[in-house]
């Protein structure tokens, strides 16, 4: 029997849930609405919410000073990359867990999420010395195996989890009618899993971009990505609220929108699997 | 059926992401134990030579020690009963009808995909600023005296920043368990005149537990490292050092490596205590 729910209700619901939903979100609007004042009205007393003289030269100015455009570039290729490379490793790993299971591939599964358990800062000065002996300090490529590395196993995870609700079956028809591995792989699996590895991309994408240990630890600047750039503006001269604004607008805008597509999975690739 | 064939070509396709997270995990691993028995400064003569337990106990005794410890127990655990029990009235909010659940629910979970730098310091200079902070203004137009947040009430306030990033985890992941529940049983209880604080109290509650368990151990794992909200807001000063920032510390500005190193260990240990716990239930899961 199902409930019929009263208007009233409804409305208190709506009402109540609308409020709670914009004070969360409060902290971004106002840096986005920041983003678009003169630094004179971003600390305005009283401040001001949205009467006021809209501008874009916040944006400009970010660009000019710091030369933004080169800490985005940084920050698409050490996310873009690492993950790529990282469904490139992990494909046929997920594949062969989830189609030809051994007795040792839960321990093995098992074992790679522990690798994600290991506190970075304890394993910080290593890591730093191997990239100045390999001359990888501050270069794009050190960053994109690091976070690669620190994201596979959620990605073999999340592969293996999209690869496992694949019917078996449909593969040994395949195999029956004499379709090769590498058949079986590229015209069968591939095509059933292009909506699970994408979903994987998307989350690992949003990890990587945010990741805020190894990017400030191991970069200067000339790898820096977006994460690092904005860190510098933790010691300010001058008026700032507007440019650090408009800085961060640019930082998050991307990322906000991928999230808003990720979010069903989010929850099972955050959890491994443990709550659906 | 799996040929011996196809099993060493998964084998195979296996050896990569093994090989390579066997690396990952063994060689750092093994160097920061190694110089954890070491007297090394890079910067003041390199390596000393053998100290035997020497760094664990000076770490363990150094004033900077039980501090550090106690700040990182009270930000984790502030910011999981913060999170969770603000997560769960969410979660149960969002599950009630409403028109435009997905909007709320996006507008909920956003401050999950901010990065953690500017987080940090959007709250610190647009908010907590004890002079162009909205919550100074705030506390002008009430009469009181604006505080400067993140020196007279640091730990407090990095928990309320860290809780804002992670309270939409909490609730999108309650919110799923939540909306698991089958709802026969409520409308039963509903019908026998179980009030609504008792249906959510013995239904709804019990049936979040291993998702609140879940929530708890994988916060715990990443609460325990948080690094760039104390970075970019405190350096570690006003008692906000954490155990991770007093190793960070040791390590690179100090440059102490062996002394950081055998902080390290114990963080390690700290971490792995509470990974153990969360391994079980997805192993569980797993079976199923």
């Amino acid at each position: 029997m199902a409930r019929s729910v009263t208007t009233r209700r409804k409305t208190l619901n709506t009402l109540f849930a609308w409020a709670v939903g914009l004070l969360i979100f409060f902290p971004i609007l106002w840096t986005i609405l920041t983003s678009f004042k003169t630094e004179a009205q971003a600390i305005s007393d009283p401040p001001v919410f949205l009467f006021f003289d809209w501008t874009l030269e916040n944006y400009a100015a970010v660009q000019e000073r710091s030369n933004y455009m080169r800490f985005l570039w940084n920050s698409v290729i050490i996310a873009g990359g690492s993950t790529l490379l990282g469904l490139i490793i992990a494909i046929p790993a997920a594949w062969s867990m989830a189609f030809v299971p051994s007795r040792h591939t839960k321990d093995i599964l098992l074992w790679m999420l522990s690798t994600k358990m290991l506190p970075a800062v304890g394993v910080l000065y290593p890591i730093y010395l191997i990239f100045i002996r390999m001359g990888l300090l501050d270069t794009k490529t050190g960053l994109v195996v690091v976070l690669m590395l620190i994201n596979l196993p959620i990605i073999v995870w999340m592969l293996y989890t999209y690869f496992k609700e694949i019917p078996g079956e449909i593969l040994e028809a395949a195999r029956m009618d004499g379709a090769t591995l590498k058949e079986e792989i590229l015209y069968v699996l591939t095509p059933m899993a292009i909506p699970g590895i994408a979903s994987t991309l998307l989350l690992n994408v949003i990890l990587a971009w945010n990741e805020a240990f190894w990017t400030l630890n191991l970069t200067a600047a000339k790898a820096a990505p977006l994460t690092a750039f904005i860190a510098s503006y933790s010691s300010p001269e001058g008026l700032f609220y507007a440019k650090l604004s408009a800085a961060s607008t640019m930082a998050i805008a991307p990322i906000l929108i991928l999230g808003w597509f990720s979010q069903k999975q989010l929850v099972s690739g955050l959890t491994f699997g443990a709550v659906k | 059926m799996a040929t011996q064939q196809s099993r060493s070509a998964a084998r195979i396709m296996m050896a990569p992401a093994v090989i390579l997270l066997l690396g990952w995990m063994l060689v750092p691993l093994t160097m920061t134990v190694w110089f954890s028995f070491k007297k090394y400064l890079p910067l003041r003569g390199g390596d000393l030579g053998w100290t035997g337990f020497d760094n664990y106990v000076r770490f363990f005794t150094s004033s900077a020690f039980w501090p550090s410890v106690q700040a990182t127990l009270v930000i984790v655990g502030g910011v999981l009963a913060i999170t969770i029990v603000f997560g769960v009235l969410l979660a149960a909010l969002l599950n009630q009808p409403m028109w435009g659940r997905g909007i709320v629910r996006i507008l909920v979970i956003a401050p999950f995909f901010v990065m953690p730098t500017v987080s940090a310091l959007v709250w610190k200079n647009m908010f907590m600023d004890p002079v162009n902070g909205l919550f100074a203004h705030l506390w002008k137009l009430f009469g009181a005296e604006p505080v400067s947040w993140l020196s007279e009430a640091s730990l407090e306030s990095i928990i309320l920043i860290v809780s804002w990033q992670w309270l939409p985890f909490a609730t999108l992941i309650l919110l799923t368990a939540i909306q698991s529940l089958d709802s026969e049983q409520l409308e039963a209880a509903e019908m026998d005149g179980a009030p609504p604080l008792k249906r959510f109290g013995f239904i709804t509650l019990p049936h979040l537990s291993r998702a609140i368990t879940v929530v708890v151990l994988i916060q715990t794992i990443f609460l325990l490292s948080i690094f760039a909200e104390i970075f970019v807001t405190t350096q570690g000063a006003f008692g906000t050092k954490t155990l991770t920032y007093l190793i960070y510390q040791r390590v690179l500005e100090s440059q102490n490596v062996g002394l950081g190193s055998a902080g390290g260990v114990y963080a390690i240990i700290l971490a792995n205590i509470v990974a153990i716990f969360l391994m079980r239930i997805v192993g569980k899961n797993l079976d199923t």
